[in-house]
């Protein structure tokens, strides 16, 4: 079953100098994430895990160990390799959002799309389709100034999922908005984990958002504590 | 594409910040231009003045003939040789006779050079015909400039001593025929212009003449000529050429400062938006901008005001430097003494060298100024910059 692994990270570390002391934010890390995982990565403040999905996400890269994403090692890619690999294949999602200020919410979304040189035919469709999902197609012109928090979030999930990447990160995509706006975004995320099969993974301490995952893993000083099934699928439990 | 389409999305979406970079930059666009299309016109209109009313298309000097050292003039002659008496006849030479003398505007005494032209001669711009005249013995045209020096006007006469071939003291009244207004100073203060033949045999110097001036447009002779030295426009321009641009130099530094301020507003936003854009710089990075295009991006953005300003100062550039072809400069009574010939007017040339020029060096600063502070990003961490923190 290796293969199956769309991540896999072996004796995973991160080292980070603080002052003339080292810290080890990640300490032999060993994971696999699935294709179509709803996963969140939990633990206590300064535990690795915005760390954790950088790596993942190509952002940064291991002082030991590996981290194999999509078939390639993170450690092993060039900055415009690593690019690539970000431009086609994940989508980030942040606790603030990081929406282009002074692009329209169709254009934010269409952003990636253009990096990946479709062609205007193409995107129109594509945006269309990801602003649908998120409930936003009447806001297409608006500025992200003009968008609440929540609406926000969501332009930055439309604009995560347009390209369907195989993987979306999402660091405490939740800890900006309210309850209400919360449940809602992350139900429309699991309604496209379970429509485009993406792999999502969270890095969160929202009890909301545990409530969502099917998946948590804890980590506790940069080394996993805890592995494990939550609110298991029905295939999943008959897998059991 | 996507890069410029950003970046011009970014600069208007800064609002007035740029705005306020552009309308400085294309200040100092339109005063480069302006001033530097004033000294190109400054010396464009001396070099014309000078050409059409004393150098011509070039001059023979009779060899011991030299302008900085007034000792050699009274050797300075020499019977005109036969090609150059050719080229007279064919209305394309004008020789000039120079004798030193002196007079005595009431009472004080004053060297002055008296100079010998024909009154036919076309080839200068002089009104040498006010000399044709049968009626008056010795006929004598001024300029204005020698006419307020000595106190002389149109109808008087006064009394010119001059020293002939041998060196005798010889002396006789000259009748004012006409003060001539022209710019070229060179051909007014302390001289007198008389009738090249009278001088000629006043001075007892018959058929001989101190300088022969071509007219414009007409080659010099191919072989040389014994005992005459040919001087062409460049040398006989150079002093008036280098004192424009010892002013066009003066006249730069004030154009220096006004696009160094402009640098320096559009630094001041760069490194500004670089330091306050660090989260932006990640999400880019994030969506798989590698660090170099968001150089390109950060470079094109300061680069652009450069093209913006271009434009702006197009806009409102272009009629008021139009504006200033037509009507030109009136220039002030002072500017005569430096010593240029431009006359009461200065009309600036804007030529295709100069704003394109001038558009390049502006372009290529800009961009330059908006290029150093990005190339902190290239040692930016995503990571870091997701932050909004310095690496
Ligand atoms: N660039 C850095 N330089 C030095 N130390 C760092 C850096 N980034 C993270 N760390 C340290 O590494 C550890 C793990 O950080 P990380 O951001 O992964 O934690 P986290 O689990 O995401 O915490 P939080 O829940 O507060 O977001 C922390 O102790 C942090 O201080
Ligand atoms: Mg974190």
């Amino acid at each position: 079953m290796e293969n199956s692994f769309l991540i896999k990270t072996k004796e995973l570390v991160k080292i980070y100098p603080i002052g003339w002391k080292k810290l080890a934010a990640l300490d032999h890390v060993n994971l696999g994430f699935e294709k179509a995982e709803f996963t969140g990565v939990v633990g206590p403040s300064g535990s690795g895990k915005t760390t954790l999905l950088n790596i993942i996400g190509s952002l940064d890269v291991p002082t030991a160990g590996s981290a194999e994403v999509l078939g390639k090692k993170v450690e092993d890619l060039s900055n415009r390799q690593a690019a690539a690999l970000r431009n086609h294949s994940i989508g980030f999602i942040f606790q603030t959002f990081n929406l282009l200020p002074v692009y329209t919410v169709f254009e934010n979304v269409e952003f990636p799309l253009l990096l990946l040189g479709l062609s205007a035919d193409e995107r129109k469709q594509k945006v269309r389709k990801a602003l649908e999902w998120v409930d936003l197609v009447d806001r297409a012109k608006s500025k992200p100034a003009q968008l609440s928090g929540g609406q926000c979030q969501r332009v930055a999930i439309a604009r995560a999922v347009v390209k369907k990447p195989a993987i979306i990160l999402a660091d405490e995509p939740t800890a900006n908005l309210d309850a209400e706006n919360s449940h809602n975004i992350l139900q429309t995320m699991e309604e496209l984990n379970r429509e485009l099969k993406t792999t999502f993974i969270f890095a969160t301490h929202d009890e909301k958002v545990i409530r969502y995952i099917r998946r948590k893993i804890t980590l506790v000083d940069g080394k996993v504590a805890k592995d494990e099934v939550m609110n298991p699928t029905k295939a999943e439990r008959k897998g059991q | 594409m996507i890069i410029p389409r950003l970046a011009l999305k970014n600069l208007f979406g800064a609002g007035l910040r740029t705005w306020l970079n552009v309308v400085v930059l294309s200040f100092s666009f339109v005063a480069i231009i302006g001033l530097q299309g004033i000294y190109d016109g400054m010396n464009n209109q001396a070099v014309q003045a000078l050409t059409d009313a004393e150098y011509g298309g070039g001059q023979y000097w009779q060899e011991n003939y030299d302008p900085y050292e007034p000792l050699s003039l009274p050797d300075a002659h020499a019977p005109l040789p036969e090609a150059l008496l050719g080229l007279k006849d064919a209305g394309l030479a004008a020789p000039v006779l120079i004798v030193q003398g002196t007079i005595y505007p009431s009472g004080r005494i004053q060297p002055v050079l008296i100079k010998g032209i024909d009154p036919e001669q076309s080839v200068i711009s002089i009104p040498t015909h006010f000399l044709a005249r049968e009626d008056i013995k010795l006929p004598a045209l001024i300029g204005t400039r020698m006419a307020k020096n000595a106190g002389l006007k149109k109808g008087d006469t006064i009394t010119v001593r001059w020293r002939d071939a041998q060196g005798t003291f010889d002396a006789k009244d000259v009748r004012i025929v006409e003060v001539m207004r022209t710019t070229a100073q060179s051909i007014d203060r302390g001289q007198i212009w008389v009738p090249l033949k009278k001088i000629q045999e006043l001075a007892r110097m018959p058929n001989e003449a101190s300088l022969v001036v071509l007219a414009q447009d007409t080659e010099p002779l191919k072989e040389g000529l014994a005992g005459w030295n040919f001087k062409n426009l460049e040398f006989l321009l150079k002093d008036i050429t280098e004192l424009v641009q010892a002013k066009t130099i003066g006249g730069s530094i004030m154009y220096v400062i006004l696009l160094l301020l402009a640098m320096l507003a559009i630094f001041n936003t760069q490194v500004l938006s670089i330091f306050r854009r660090r989260k932006e710089m990640g999400t880019l990075m994030a969506l798989g901008f590698t660090r170099v295009k968001v150089i390109q991006l950060f470079t094109l953005e300061g680069a652009m005001h450069g093209v913006l300003a271009a434009l702006v100062a197009a806009i409102y550039g272009t009629p008021l430097l139009v504006l200033f072809t037509k009507k030109g400069w009136a220039m002030p009574e002072s500017v005569d003494s430096y010593g240029f010939a431009i006359g009461d007017k200065l009309i600036p040339t804007y030529g295709a060298g100069l704003i394109i020029g001038t558009t390049v060096l502006v372009l290529l600063v800009t961009t330059i100024v908006s290029f150093l502070p990005t190339r902190k990003i290239a040692k930016l961490k995503p990571t870091d910059a997701l932050r909004g923190r310095m690496s």
